[in-house]
């Protein structure tokens, strides 16, 4: 564990990031350099910023360095098993449809392991926001090849090099049948909570891929470098473009990383589809699963309306969540 | 023991009457009159029935059932639908009840109330997927890595599939534990009378909720003989739940002392209060030289054996397990002592006779009768083996 995160009681005061994390858990387990808190900040800007009801967000996560967030973010929060979040996420938010549920996690957890509940998920469009730190490895386990590592980039299981081919993530989510998707790497804060968002004002499943560095196992394994290299790749090599077909996406080893939100399009939730169909065929005595009654929506309505304006006045500053740590492993 | 208070079922779930149905159909009508209105399922032989029904009869009953891509997911959905405030259940058979093995690891040490029927086939493998077995009892209790409890029953007809449906439902509330149903092709496939009462007179547990203020919250207590009362995702408890070894805040704290109280806590919940789960029907076992212990599917056999061992003047006793996990160990103990025998025969090859040699520990005969997979027993043949035990 850690020795070099803050842990003062000045920093636990000042930090703004207190009302959205279990300050009594830090230091975290994550490097120096890592990519994971930034995104982790950005998520809790955007939710901090879109007025959300706090108590309404479920965070879930699975099991590697990235799915220690549900770990760490002071919402009803699930660290489930490696690869099951997204069928978990899916239990709670059909079991309680007012939920915002928004699963964290590692591209080795939800595209490896849990590769086919993520199509799945995608095809029901069910109404969950996915957000994937792709860090290209396990870094939890000690830099093992995903199915993103690029070909040629060395891993501990590619030791010569990796001669597989790697996932898409947004041209694999497009074709499942997300209604939202979108890239950006840890150097891109503001787009990211932008686009985190927009995400959590949209119904269906949206799907947000965030390219972090793992300095401790695929950077250095790689001779790429600290977490300061890997921010001038993405500077020099990241460029936006939104709408840009996802076929063309694809991410060679320290090649050009298109960024941007790809896909928007509107398409009834799973659950949506769910009550308009069994009220057409049932009709009238057909009593819609999940729904809010009218006269309580209207009550949150208002609720978030205040919250946000409130918010609007001061905002937030500093991002102190990746400080660094010493690397964790310790649930690999 | 943790409080049992029960309430009368949701009269939109019971669907009242005497129907002529089977063991399948007969498990989603008892999840439905428990008050389950999540069912995450993928088809298996021989246990589909009840994902269909269940899929037929929710949107009248307000419920929500989804077939999910496989095993794994079903069984995992679970654990966040009972998270999110729903009494959940799926059903399966041996090659899914294999792929939820490690979900239910997660939903032992999360102490997560969920129920699991297992219609079973014969395996292994693929095995004979239409055909019957009891293969899988051993794999109910020790199926997970690592140490835990769970509950599992057996019923041996349509009728108590969907009582002990209701049961399992409410046993899985009071201890916060996995509860399996662990039925067989037969029992599943087999069509009788199943009476279902009114609402008022089935007694369902309600989940233990949380009444406390928000930020004090604890989702466990490691006390070995209740467990914590729950919150659900959405109430402002903002609580936090891990399949890592966690303290009583449910955060992790990965400490071999932390790990032994967690487990300790897992066994003994279910262990001290055995003798208020556990459910065994006895026949004649008072004066009896040979008894004849068996569950599910194979207990319906035995009864022909044993009356024909009777009528042959033979004192022979019946002992049904209905709970097979905890096992009875205490009523094992004493009949060893005062008995010649204990013939168990079962549709495997030799699982629960194990414990019942553990527990009989050399006191009495344990006579195995056994085959594998396929088919129920010759009642000749559990015949031949009370008559050679009482010798
Ligand atoms: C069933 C199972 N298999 C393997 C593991 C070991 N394991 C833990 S984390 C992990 C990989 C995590 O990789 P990723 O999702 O990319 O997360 P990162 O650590 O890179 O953030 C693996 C293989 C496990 N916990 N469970
Ligand atoms: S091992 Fe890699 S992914 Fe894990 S905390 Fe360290 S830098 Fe981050
Ligand atoms: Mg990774």
């Amino acid at each position: 564990m850690s020795s070099c995160a803050p842990n003062d009681a000045q920093f636990r005061i000042q930090n703004p990031m207190a009302e959205f994390l279990r300050m009594e858990r830090m230091p975290h387990i994550w490097c120096p350099g890592c990519g994971i808190g930034s995104v982790v900040t950005s998520m809790a800007e955007a939710i901090k910023n879109g007025g959300h009801d706090m108590d309404k967000i479920a965070v879930v996560s699975g099991i590697g360095c990235t799915g220690r967030v549900a770990g760490y973010v002071k919402f009803d929060s699930f660290h489930t098993t490696h690869g099951r979040a997204i069928p978990f996420a899916t239990g709670l938010k059909l079991a309680n449809p007012e939920l915002k549920v928004i699963v964290f996690s590692g591209d080795g957890d939800l595209f490896s392991i849990g590769g086919n509940h993520f199509i799945h998920a995608a095809r029901r469009n069910m109404d969950l926001l996915v957000i994937c730190v792709n860090n290209f490895t396990y870094g939890m386990t000690g830099g093992q090849m995903t199915p993103t590592t690029p070909t040629t980039a060395n891993a501990s299981t590619t030791p010569y090099g990796n001669y597989e081919y790697p996932f898409s993530l947004p041209f694999l989510a497009d074709a499942a049948g997300a209604t939202y998707v979108a890239r950006w790497t840890s150097l891109n804060a503001r787009n990211i909570t932008d686009s985190i968002s927009e995400a959590l004002n949209r119904k269906g499943f949206s799907f947000i891929e965030v390219i972090t560095p793992c300095t401790t196992l695929y950077q250095r394994r790689n001779r790429l470098g600290d977490g300061i290299d890997a921010m001038q790749y993405y500077h020099d090599d990241a460029d936006i473009q939104h709408g840009a077909d996802t076929r063309t996406v694809d991410i060679g080893f320290q090649g050009k990383l298109k960024t941007g939100k790809f896909v928007d399009r509107q398409k009834p939730t799973y659950l949506d589809a769910v009550n308009t169909h069994y009220a057409n065929v049932i009709g009238d005595d057909y009593q819609l699963y999940g729904k809010t009654p009218p006269e309580k929506q209207a009550e949150e309505e208002a609720k978030r309306a205040a919250a946000a304006a409130a918010e609007q006045a001061d905002g937030l500053e500093a991002e102190y969540i990746d400080e660094p740590a010493e690397c964790g492993g310790d649930d690999a | 023991m943790p409080a049992r208070n029960t309430v009368a079922a949701d009269p939109k779930g019971v669907d009242s009457g005497a129907h002529f149905m089977d063991g399948d159909h007969a498990l989603a009508e008892g999840a439905l009159a428990a008050g389950c209105r999540f069912f995450a399922g993928y088809p298996i032989t021989p246990s589909t029935e009840t994902a269909e029904r269940f899929a037929e009869r929710c949107p009248a009953v307000g419920g929500l059932f989804i077939q999910m891509e496989d095993e794994i997911a079903s069984a995992t959905a679970l654990i966040g639908g009972a998270w999110g405030g729903q009494k959940v259940m799926t059903v399966t058979s041996g090659p899914g009840f294999s792929l939820m093995m490690e979900t239910i690891g997660l939903a032992a040490t999360t102490e997560t109330p969920l129920v699991i029927a297992d219609v079973q086939r014969g395996g292994p493998s693929t095995g004979l997927p239409t055909l019957t077995a009891q293969q899988d009892m051993m794999q109910a209790r020790w199926g997970s890595h690592g140490d835990y409890r769970i509950i599992a029953l057996v019923p041996d007809s349509p009728q108590e599939c969907f009582d002990l449906a209701i049961e399992a439902f409410n046993l899985s509330e009071i201890y916060r534990v996995p509860v399996f149903i662990m039925t067989d092709e037969t029992v599943g496939h087999m069509h009788e009378k199943v009476v279902i009462p009114e609402a008022e007179e089935i007694r369902v547990v309600e989940r233990n909720w949380y009444q406390g203020p928000k930020g004090e919250y604890r989702p466990y207590r490691f006390t070995g003989r209740d467990v914590a009362p729950m919150v659900k995702a959405g109430d402002g408890h903002r609580f936090h739940i891990t399949g890592l070894t966690h303290d009583e805040r449910g955060y992790p704290a990965l400490t071999a002392e932390q790990n032994d109280k967690v487990v300790r806590h897992l066994i003994e919940k279910i262990d001290s209060n055995a003798e208020s789960i556990i459910r065994v029907e006895e026949d004649g076992i008072e004066g009896a030289d040979v008894v004849v212990l068996s569950y599910g599917i194979t207990s319906r056999i035995a009864i022909r054996a044993v009356q024909e061992a009777r009528q042959a003047g033979l004192k022979v006793g019946v002992l049904r397990l209905i709970t097979v996990w905890p096992f009875c160990e205490k009523k094992i103990r004493e009949l060893a002592g005062k008995v010649k025998a204990i013939v168990v025969p079962e549709i495997n090859y030799g699982q629960m006779v194990l414990e019942v040699e553990r527990c009989a520990a050399g006191q009495c005969k344990v006579v195995s009768v056994n085959h594998c997979g396929g088919a129920v027993h010759d009642p000749e043949v559990i015949l031949a083996a009370i008559q050679e035990a009482a010798k």
